[in-house]
């Protein structure tokens, strides 16, 4: 009854004229962003925050905007895979398997909107997924000192390469790049500068705003630019839509799909490192083992398409668990929504849900609210949507840089901003050349000063003992679970990169 | 055979860094940790990574031809122009040519370049700015 009343509260925080239709907005452009190729949920959300704070919105109106961005981009990943073959961010792909044969058979229409129902299936059962296990994470988060601390983001960062990288070396040194960036500027416990070689610039450290915009957006550009790929896939296609309104038996044929496949998305987004690819994923190969009996998925299943959009959604809502509870971001837009918190001085964590329940359950009120008007928007709507795919990359691209320019130069009104901004773009290109996943560079930004600082911490209440880093019953499990889980996808592994690879492109570090 | 070069260049940057680590001026009201302890661990698991990485490449990545790299390199120095005059000539000329340049470098002909970089200046301009309120670099024009 409690969590009732708290999420009564939530709606009446949410229900504001500016917080409707700031999520109007951010499930609008969330849409949007998901639909067109080369413009994920991650990139998406990062070219916004700086827009969020310039334009001086609150924690909780910024966190409505830009989880109503994430929650439509997942939506709309799944327009270009059935219109076009082509998946519009990473958690789409496993969509294009029965989506687009669907749309070749002229049923393009059905296949969009049983694929938005089961993005609202998966994305409503998520939400209260998080509200009844997020709250049960907090009492457990409450429990824990500053070891478990640092043992809890040992794990992220270890668990966190699994499934993102192909080499689980590399992702140990995306994480360490990460955390040796953090480092950099005046330590906070003792007042000395670190690592700035006497430039003054750096005597603040890296905004990880400006890190997140370059690693995510600018690096997309130099992509796009490599290839050379200007014109929009859609050109010269003929897109027709048909009806969008599915004949009901088709619905209730999958809806034990869409219950199936939200339960183990949204198990896949609260495990850390999983998030939304790997939920669509193991969503729609489960399914293919349990109802694909004649063999028909694949050659345009309508459960084939509604497996991995309730999967993707609902590992989207289950991503936000671990964020809010735990302050660990399992997935890379979640590792962005935490940068906003951090920047509106906002500690994510179990004291969040305590010191800050307007935030907590704002957000969860305006999920709701965002995940029915992305139900509208994307069904009778979802023509007006199909047209922007005609937008080229070579208008688009500028658009995303540009973009990114202003809400840097927002923030700060420096250059030298802007200068590191493009140095992030030079290297997250390199590093996705060299297939070095990109989000736990991001994440260790984000967690290094937290983690040291417990470390330092846990450290210094044992009196230098630091052994006191394996001193509870509750660090020992958490550090063994990291170890699992970084040694797990070295034997394990393989197998399912290898399947999830076939289907995504070569630069497919940049994973949600 | 990139990823040798990669996992040395990797392992020199962690040296440098646990290099840099041991320059950092204690203060005399340290904790017990203090400041240098963490980016030891850091550069320690920086350089078994990058070892790892230079001992066991990976596949060959897909390198662009030359002059792929060529177009990267151009596109960097034109931002960085750009993050430069932004504040000297303002907002709405530095972004119209920028986005011109990058318009026309994904294959828009050159008059469509023009027009493209011109209305992504302006109706940045007009939304962030005019709209939004946000305010942007100003140059001897006002914008």
């Amino acid at each position: 009854m409690d969590t009732l009343a708290q999420l009564a509260h939530g709606f009446d925080v949410a229900m504001t004229w500016q917080n409707i239709g700031l999520a109007l907005i951010g499930c609008l452009l969330g849409t949007i962003m998901g639909a067109l190729p080369g413009l994920g949920p991650s990139n998406g959300v990062a070219i916004l925050i700086p827009l969020a704070f310039t334009l001086g919105l609150g924690p909780t109106p910024s966190m409505i905007l830009l989880t109503s961005v994430y929650y439509g981009a997942m939506y709309g990943g799944r327009i270009s895979s059935i219109l076009l073959n082509i998946p519009g961010d990473e958690p789409a792909m496993m969509t294009c398997l029965d989506g687009y044969p669907m749309a070749q058979k002229g049923m393009a229409g059905e296949a969009l909107s049983i694929s938005g129902i089961a993005s609202f299936v998966g994305a409503f059962l998520a939400t209260w997924g998080l509200i009844l296990l997020a709250p049960q994470l907090v009492k457990i988060a409450l429990l824990f000192g500053p070891a478990e601390y640092f043992a809890l983001f040992a794990l992220a960062f270890m668990t966190l390469g699994g499934v993102s990288s192909s080499n689980q070396a590399k992702a140990a040194f995306a994480a360490a790049l990460g955390l040796g960036l953090a480092m950099i500027g005046v330590d906070t416990q003792t007042g000395v500068p670190r690592m700035t070689f006497g430039e003054v610039h750096l005597y603040d450290g890296i905004d990880f705003l400006v890190a997140i915009v370059g690693l995510f957006a600018l690096s997309e550009v130099f992509v796009f630019l490599e290839h050379r790929h200007g014109e929009s896939d859609a050109a010269g296609r003929k897109v027709e839509i048909g009806r969008i309104t599915p004949p009901w038996a088709m619905v209730k044929s999958c809806f034990p799909t869409m219950l199936r496949a939200s339960g183990l998305g949204f198990l896949a987004g609260v495990l850390p490192g999983a998030g939304a690819s790997l939920g669509s994923f193991i969503s729609y190969s489960m399914e293919k083992r349990l109802v694909d009996r004649e063999g028909t998925f694949g050659t345009g299943d309508p459960r084939g398409v509604a497996a991995p959009e309730a999967g993707n959604n609902a590992a989207a809502g289950g991503a936000l668990v671990p964020m809010l509870a735990l302050g660990v971001p399992g997935s890379g837009t979640t590792a962005v929504l935490l940068a906003v918190l951090l920047s509106l001085n906002i500690t994510p964590g179990p004291l969040l849900f305590t010191q800050n329940p307007d935030v907590v359950w704002g957000l969860i009120a305006a999920l709701f609210i965002a995940n029915f008007m992305l139900l509208l928007l994307n069904i009778p709507m979802v023509g007006v949507f199909t047209r922007l795919l005609l937008i080229p990359p070579r208008i688009l691209m500028p658009i995303v840089a540009m973009v990114s320019f202003v809400g840097i130069y927002g923030i700060s009104g420096s250059s030298f901003d802007l200068m590191v901004m493009i140095g992030f773009g030079v290297v997250g290109w390199v590093l996705r050349k060299f297939d070095v996943p990109l989000v736990p560079v991001i994440l260790g930004i984000l967690l290094g000063n937290p983690m040291e600082s417990n470390l330092r911490r846990a450290v210094q209440i044992s009196n230098g003992d630091w052994w006191v880093l394996v001193g509870s019953p509750l660090a020992i499990g958490l550090w063994i679970i990291a170890i699992l889980g970084f040694l797990a996808p070295i034997f394990f592994g393989r197998i399912l990169r290898d399947r999830m690879k076939a289907r995504s492109d070569e630069e497919g570090s940049l994973r949600d | 055979m990139s990823d040798r070069f990669f996992g040395a260049f990797g392992l020199a940057l962690a040296i440098f860094y646990a290099y840099a680590a041991s320059q950092i001026q204690e203060s005399f009201l340290s904790d017990t940790v203090g400041p240098k302890a963490f980016p030891y661990i850091v550069a320690a698991i920086f350089g078994g990574a990058s070892a790892y990485i230079e001992q066991r490449p990976d596949h060959e990545p897909v390198w662009p031809p030359l002059g792929r790299l060529v177009e990267i390199g151009a596109a960097v120095i034109v931002l960085m122009l750009y993050a430069q005059v932004l504040p000297e000539i303002g907002f709405v000329f530095a972004t119209a040519f920028a986005a011109a340049y990058l318009s026309w470098r994904l294959g828009s002909g050159l008059l469509s370049s023009v027009i493209a970089g011109v209305s992504i200046s302006v109706g940045i301009y007009i939304v962030f700015h005019l709209i939004l309120g946000l305010s942007l670099a100003r140059g001897p024009f006002d914008f």
